[in-house]
């Protein structure tokens, strides 16, 4: 390096790169200390402290280093963050992105948005004010954000006469609280951002502190990550047909991924061996990837599987059900209400959801007190304990075991409006047919024709359509009329009534084993359907209400498509959301041609039989 | 190289996502070193095509060998090029002269509304970096724009992990960065790692100076320089001080948070 005009180690090669966040209450010195660290460390572009001082002079104030990173003419005239900025800083061979977040509690969302891109933190708390209620709300998000390298910085010594006494008390009641978070701070070290003491050099006031400087507490963190070592998690993003490859792509969030690998995809239950890794100007192309990797693959056989599943090994498969508790913190506009309407997003699938119950407000200030009275709502920038239930079968982990797939994000409306980690699968009602169907799905034996092959063949894709509703609505008088239409059409179809198990396959069964009664039905139905046929069936000889019987079916036949149609004599609503109502239909023609146009609008049959139909298996 | 492979793993997710969410995507493409290295990460990202038109708003005053290179570059990647001008702003005689915050407001600012207001794009893909000027330091990946193009700085969505803001109301639009996380030398060692074809703009070619920053030729000015290779360039930067955007007139004062707040890219 002849021609390099600097000395600094920021012309040293680049080996890695980190994102480190800077948070604690507002008014703790954060932008100072960033504005410093560079300073001292000779990063700033040329004329950058000048401009800022011209600035200052001509308003008439004193500078500050705050300003160096304060952008918006509001920030520094208001002498406040309010939004995150990224800084970039190299030194010691490794490049980093600096967050400088804000510590007001009215940007919460904005320290939120920087802290969880980080790997590290440092937390700062000003020595004079000490442990503030912001103090410790930043950590307790740090560490639900998955912050889990914290350096705690206590700032403004110099206005504490650099006692070191004062820094104990400090340093005592802090480590405690990081404590029931199951954090450790890495360094806990005395410094006046301000006067530069112990930023970028040591400080000649603190002699009796034996730690690094916040500068070499950089060099600390560990940028390794421990996710390449962990099972396989790779959340599906898209399905790409752009040539001769469907490809299928996502970023691969934990473990390793190599061509051979026969993979699953969860909740679909799907699995497939990968038969190549496709990278585009990579000769020759890969054959493995691991964690933090933006990957494409394709498989041995065209499996319809979509954005959302979970590919995982079939020997360290993810949780699914449609109930889990969770931490969740909330920054949305209006508070969070039970049973309202949100959308989960988990990796790339998203679900509807609600809140089926808020157990309890987590208060910083008094972590382990366990408040029992039940909350109404969450309100903005709370922290809450929530049972959260999802409309369809959701992939997941916990937290404690991955972290990218046990939390998620809702959203209200058209914003992200809160962020959780998830503590706890709830079973729920399907649990056990849930298990039994995946263990079968696995052992599945197929031949060489695939359910892509078939629906070709037929001119539509295997599917459910379920007839509920009252008795003597016309339900099974509905279900011949589709089945003959369809039939007439060409397409492979057969009506299923239930109570043609009763007698035969049912025998043994006594009138209260319903949900046994439920089980035949359908793993009978998943057999047929494996066929490609497209089954019709009326439901009430089950005796269970309506949302118990299509829940226990949807479980079983999953992942085919299921189609609920509605019929009744009056107006009574639906005992679930079903696709299709009817009241009372007298013309069965026509509404034997809306089943058929809802079966179009689907994707479940093709327009037309013998054109090469297309049916989308890829996304 | 670790550092540079993250960065590009963590850009094509990015790119995935917004071409998954958005039905009328499009990607502002202006020729300059980070379009060069954005649309790079969109072959990656789709397996060497480009699934959306790439966008230029041109506002008559570049250096025309960009002009050149934009054309022959169309052709040779077989790209959906759309090329997008204020006409009534260059009829009227828009000009630097008239005031250099006024002319980018002008051609590239309301060039670009016109362009989006004609194509009726939701989601734009741009190559800014968070250090190039501090405004676009407190960008998100996904930004919202209002009915008017209008940043509102002061209340951003959250972005949690990478979980971004897809959804947004009828007549809003989103700005996606792809390329916020990454500095000027990282475009430079990518340019390298990957071995990408650039304009020659960028490198001196035996008169002592080169471009850092290509713009439009009144604006944008030439450095002293001598690097004629990307080692070179990649060397000096790392020794520089002098910020990237210095030759760029338009960022002078509070150009630039003025400009952006406004919709400018």
């Amino acid at each position: 390096m002849a021609t390099c005009k600097t000395e600094t180690e920021a012309a040293v090669d680049v080996r890695d790169r980190m994102n480190i966040v800077i948070v604690g209450s507002v008014d703790h010195g954060k932008s100072t200390l960033l504005g410093r660290l560079y300073a001292d460390t000779g990063t700033l572009p040329e004329g950058k402290v000048e401009k800022i001082q011209a600035i200052c002079k001509q308003q008439g104030k004193e500078f500050e280093y705050a300003f160096l990173f304060d952008a918006f003419l509001e920030e520094q005239q208001q002498g406040v963050t309010i939004d995150t900025a990224r800084t970039f800083f190299q030194w010691a061979g490794r490049q980093y992105i600096i967050i400088d977040a804000p510590g007001h509690k009215e940007f919460l969302k904005n320290m939120i948005s920087g802290a969880a891109r980080a790997e590290a933190a440092l937390l700062l708390i000003d020595a004079l004010e000490g442990v503030k209620d912001q103090s410790k709300r930043h950590g307790l998000l740090l560490s639900m954000l998955g912050v889990k390298q914290v350096t705690v910085v206590v700032n403004k010594m110099d206005l504490v006469d650099y006692s070191q006494e004062t820094f104990a008390l400090i340093e005592k009641e802090y480590r405690a609280f990081l404590a029931q978070l199951d954090v450790t701070p890495q360094f806990v070290i005395p410094a006046s951002a301000k006067r530069g003491d112990n930023i970028a050099t040591p400080s000649p006031q603190m002699a009796w502190h034996t730690g690094p400087t916040v500068l070499e507490s950089l060099a600390q963190f560990s940028s390794e990550s421990e996710q390449a070592e962990q099972p396989l998690r790779f959340p599906l993003q898209d399905v790409y047909k752009f040539d001769a490859r469907r490809i299928l792509t996502g970023r691969i969030a934990s473990g390793r991924l190599k061509v051979g690998d026969q993979v699953i995809f969860s909740p679909s239950n799907k699995s497939a061996v990968v038969q190549t890794l496709e990278a585009f100007n990579i000769e020759p192309p890969p054959t493995q990837a691991q964690a933090g990797q933006s990957v494409g693959i394709t498989l041995d056989e065209q499996i319809f599987v979509e954005r959302g599943e979970i590919v995982s090994h079939e020997s360290s498969l993810p949780l699914v059900s449609t109930t889990f508790r969770a931490n969740l913190f909330w920054l949305g506009r209006r508070p969070l209400e039970m049973d309202k309407s949100y959308l989960v997003r988990l990796a790339t699938h998203e679900v509807e959801c609600r809140v089926a119950e808020i157990h309890r407000i987590v208060d910083a200030d008094n972590l382990s007190l366990d408040q029992q009275q039940t909350n109404a709502v969450v309100k903005r920038n709370e922290v809450a304990d929530v049972t959260i239930q999802t409309r369809a079968p959701l992939a997941f982990d916990l937290y404690s075991d991955f972290e990218t797939t046990g939390r998620f994000v809702l959203v209200d409306d058209y914003d992200v409006s809160g962020g959780g980690i998830i503590t706890e699968m709830v079973a729920d009602r399907e649990e056990t047919l849930r298990i039994e169907a995946r263990q079968r799905d696995f052992a599945w034996v197929t031949g060489d024709v695939t359910l892509a092959d078939r629906a070709k063949h037929y001119g539509h894709r295997a599917a459910l359509v379920l007839l509920i509703g009252p008795d003597t609505t016309g339900k099974t008088f509905l279900a011949k009329k589709v089945e003959s239409t369809l039939v007439a059409e060409g397409r492979h179809v057969y009506m299923l009534d239930p109570e043609n198990l009763r007698r035969g396959l049912d025998a043994d069964l006594q009138e209260g084993d319903a949900r046994e009664m439920i089980r035949r039905y359908g793993e009978v139905a998943r057999l047929l359907i494996d066929t490609g046929v497209l089954l019709i069936s009326t439901t009430n000889s089950f005796n269970l209400p309506a949302d118990q019987t299509v829940e226990a079916i949807r479980t079983l036949v999953h992942p085919a498509p299921v189609l609920t149609v509605y019929m009744s004599q009056e107006t009574t609503p639906s005992p679930i959301e079903a696709d299709l109502s009817f009241t009372g239909p007298e013309d069965f023609t026509s509404t034997a041609h809306a089943v058929l146009t809802a079966l179009k609008e689907k994707g479940i049959i093709a327009e037309t039989i013998g054109n090469q139909p297309v049916f989308q298996f890829s996304i | 190289m670790r550092h540079l492979r993250q960065l590009e793993d963590q850009s094509v997710y990015i790119f995935r996502e917004a071409y998954k969410h958005f039905d009328n995507l499009g990607m502002l493409w202006s020729m300059g070193k980070d379009s060069t290295v954005l649309l790079w990460l969109a072959r990656k990202a789709f397996f060497g095509h480009v699934p959306f038109p790439l966008l230029h708003v041109d506002t008559s005053y570049k250096i025309p060998a960009m002009i050149e290179y934009r054309d022959r570059l169309a052709r040779e990647w077989r790209l959906n090029l759309v090329v997008g001008q204020n006409k009534q702003a260059l009829a009227e005689g828009m000009n630097h002269e008239r005031g250099r915050v006024e002319c980018c407001t002008a051609l590239k600012t309301n060039g670009l509304k016109l362009l989006l207001e004609e194509k009726g794009y939701t989601g734009i893909i741009l190559g800014v970096r968070a250090d190039e000027e501090s405004t676009r330091a407190k960008e998100r990946y996904f930004s919202p724009r209002d009915k008017n193009n209008d940043w509102d700085f002061r209340d951003q969505p959250p972005e949690l992990w990478d979980q971004f803001k897809t959804s947004f109301p009828p007549n809003t639009h989103i700005r996606i960065h792809p390329l916020l996380d990454w500095t000027e030398i990282n475009i430079w060692e990518y340019i390298k790692l990957e071995n990408i074809p650039f304009m020659d703009l960028y490198l001196d070619r035996g008169d002592g100076t080169r471009y850092r920053s290509l713009g439009c030729a009144p604006c944008t000015f030439p450095i002293k320089s001598t690097a004629s290779t990307v080692d070179e360039i990649i060397e000096e930067l790392r020794a520089t001080k002098v910020a990237e955007r210095a030759g760029r007139a338009q960022d002078e004062g509070r150009g630039m948070e003025l400009l952006r707040k406004d919709g400018y890219m």
